[in-house]
């Protein structure tokens, strides 16, 4: 079948708003971004009026020199120690309400709620939680794991912020990744399994042998998302903690922020470095998610 | 591996012994189960009682558990937090990004997909990957740039900034272009023969004939954009009167630092709309996030 020119014309037309959206909003972006990460185009700058001035490599040497960054760069990279707990747990919870029994799809809502909550009512109920006064003591000194009178503020302590802070992500995020899953699991065909429960399979064999590989497209999915997610984190740290305290939560999306948004010597220049450095961390991560999947669980399935 | 190793054991459902340990299993599931309900919704419970807690009856939020349980009940905080804080402009803030999202996400999407699902024209391998492209291109300078722009088009601290860069989105395309594509091609057809315009295809039998694919899509985007914190704080930073209730909610937080009662309040004033959204039209919203996935 030969397109008419109709039919081009047409369709076109009712792409247009869509393609210049797409166009202006994030590829000329990611163009001019890039460009900009190779430029000094700064408040000295934007004062005289002057457009951005290639400088090369001077940014990158510039984050380098800069323990901020590193620090920021490492906490980003340590916050994939989410990833695994977050996985192993929303799949674990999927398998958990992959049933039909009563009640079933209530527990499933109610596990996304924490999902649809904007990160500031977030901040505000965990705020309380980790307070020194908040239900996060009390729990742990009626277990006798905090002995009395050691209270303190988890948001406020430079050894727990960081964990603190993991863990919000860690509720924020589960419920995301158990719809995922459950639908990967719900399009297992039931046959399979009804199989293997004749062949004599114990429900531990059978999740080995039946479920994960057939979930393999959904595991890669979700822990690609995750990956790139955790290292791109910077709502919780930015509104329950500021990055602080001694910087223990600064990650290398809120260094991009703050370079460019905050202070009075705003960055533009030094910014889009630091958020090329991240892209192409994020980039090499998703990479290594792939092969890393691939190779460990090879083609035998 | 030991599992593998360990000899074959025949079913057991039919013996006396399986019944008890079955209804162990249930009891054990059941039992995760309140545990990860306890974690994941204590927050939202305890927000509430907060909020519904008498200030003037004593006892601190602190009081645990007691503080679970108000004393007095009241719904003083909620008209207090409204009135002192002027929550009424915040909302309307809301509402107008929100709505202006949601229309142009459904229009721009359902416009994009048409021609995606239904026509063979040159280049449209190209922009369904450029598309899909969206999905993966790592954009961690994009809101740097977006801020430029908008301030060259004077559109920075306004709603429209807000909304314009996140109504064109991979989702929402992809998820109307699977719902035309299911549409039966002799409607198409017959329509075609009595001398409909694409454009009376599009809106008289397209659009009608995908309602829950732009119901879920027109939820997921109402609750993403009703809870959207960074992009409207960074666009509206300059204009405080904009912001939006989930950028305003925090700025509570540093104003009432002392009184949790009104925090608590303002925060459900965030919450409540998209819980009653969501519950109403959680398998719809289920769906459709399973529908982008597939």
């Amino acid at each position: 079948m030969r397109a008419s020119w109709r039919d081009t014309l047409l369709s076109y037309a009712f792409l247009a708003p869509a393609i210049i959206l797409l166009g202006l909003f994030t590829f000329y972006p990611l163009a001019y971004g890039t460009f900009l990460g190779f430029t000094q185009y700064d408040g000295a700058r934007f004062a005289q009026g002057l457009g951005p001035k290639w400088v090369g490599l001077d940014n990158f040497r510039a984050l380098i020199a800069d323990p901020l960054f590193l620090t920021s760069l490492w906490n980003s990279v340590r916050y994939l120690l989410v990833v695994p707990l977050l996985q192993l747990a929303s799949l674990a919870v999927a398998v958990l309400v992959n049933r039909e029994l009563p009640a079933m799809p209530f527990f499933r809502a109610a596990y996304y709620v924490p999902v649809i909550t904007t990160i500031t009512a977030t901040a505000v109920m965990w705020d309380w939680i980790y307070n020194k006064e908040g239900t996060l003591n009390w729990v742990l000194s009626g277990l006798h794991l905090l002995p009395q009178g050691a209270a303190f503020g988890w948001l406020n302590n430079e050894q727990t912020a960081f964990w603190a802070v993991m863990l919000v992500t860690f509720w924020r995020g589960f419920g995301y990744y158990m719809v995922l899953y459950l639908a990967g699991l719900q399009s297992i065909p039931a046959e399979l399994e009804e199989a293997a429960r004749l062949d004599g399979a114990s429900s531990w064999q059978r999740f080995w042998r039946i479920t994960v590989p057939m979930m393999r497209p959904t595991i890669l999915l979700c822990s690609l998302l995750s990956t790139i997610a955790a290292l791109r984190v910077l709502e919780e740290p930015l509104v329950l903690t500021q990055g602080g305290p001694l910087n223990s939560t600064y990650t290398a999306l809120m260094y991009v922020y703050s370079k460019a948004f905050q202070g009075f010597n705003f960055d533009y220049g030094l910014a889009s470095a630091a958020g090329l450095v991240v892209a192409v961390v994020a980039l090499l991560l998703s990479l290594a998610n792939f092969r890393l999947f691939r190779d460990s669980t090879g083609e035998q399935a | 591996m030991s599992a593998v190793t360990r000899p074959r054991v025949l079913p057991q459902v039919h013996t006396r012994r399986a019944v008890p340990r079955r209804a162990g299993r249930l009891v054990l599931r059941y039992a995760l189960l309140l545990l990860v309900l306890g974690f994941a919704v204590f927050p939202f419970l305890w927000t509430l009682a907060i909020a519904l807690t008498d200030k003037h009856a004593g006892g601190s939020i602190y009081d645990f558990p007691a503080s679970l349980f108000p004393r007095r009940v009241t719904l003083g905080n909620f008209v207090e937090v409204y009135n002192t804080f002027s929550l009424g402009k915040y909302i309307w803030n809301s509402v107008s990004i929100t709505a202006m999202t949601v229309v142009g996400t459904l229009v721009i999407s359902a416009l994009a997909a048409y021609p995606l699902a239904r026509f063979r024209f040159p280049g449209r391998q190209v922009i369904f990957g450029i598309i899909v492209a969206t999905l993966v291109l790592p954009g961690e300078t994009t809101f740097i740039v977006n801020t430029l722009t908008l301030k060259h088009l004077g559109l920075l601290g306004t709603h429209l900034g807000v909304v314009l860069p996140t109504v064109a989105g991979a989702f929402g395309i992809f998820l109307m272009r699977q719902a035309f594509m299911a549409v039966p091609h002799a409607l198409l057809e017959a329509a075609r023969l009595d001398g409909a315009g694409e454009f009376t295809v599009l809106t008289r039998i397209m659009l009608p004939l995908t309602r829950p694919s732009q119901a879920a899509l027109g939820i997921f985007t109402l609750v993403t954009s009703w809870n959207a914190y960074f992009w409207p704080m960074l666009v509206l930073s300059a204009t405080p009167d904009q912001m939006p209730l989930s950028v305003a909610v925090l700025k509570l937080k540093g104003q009432f630092n002392y009184d949790p009662f009104n925090i608590a309040a303002g925060a459900l004033f965030m919450m409540i709309p998209v819980l009653l959204v969501f519950l109403a039209a959680q398998r719809l919203f289920m769906r459709g996030l399973e529908g982008a996935v597939k």
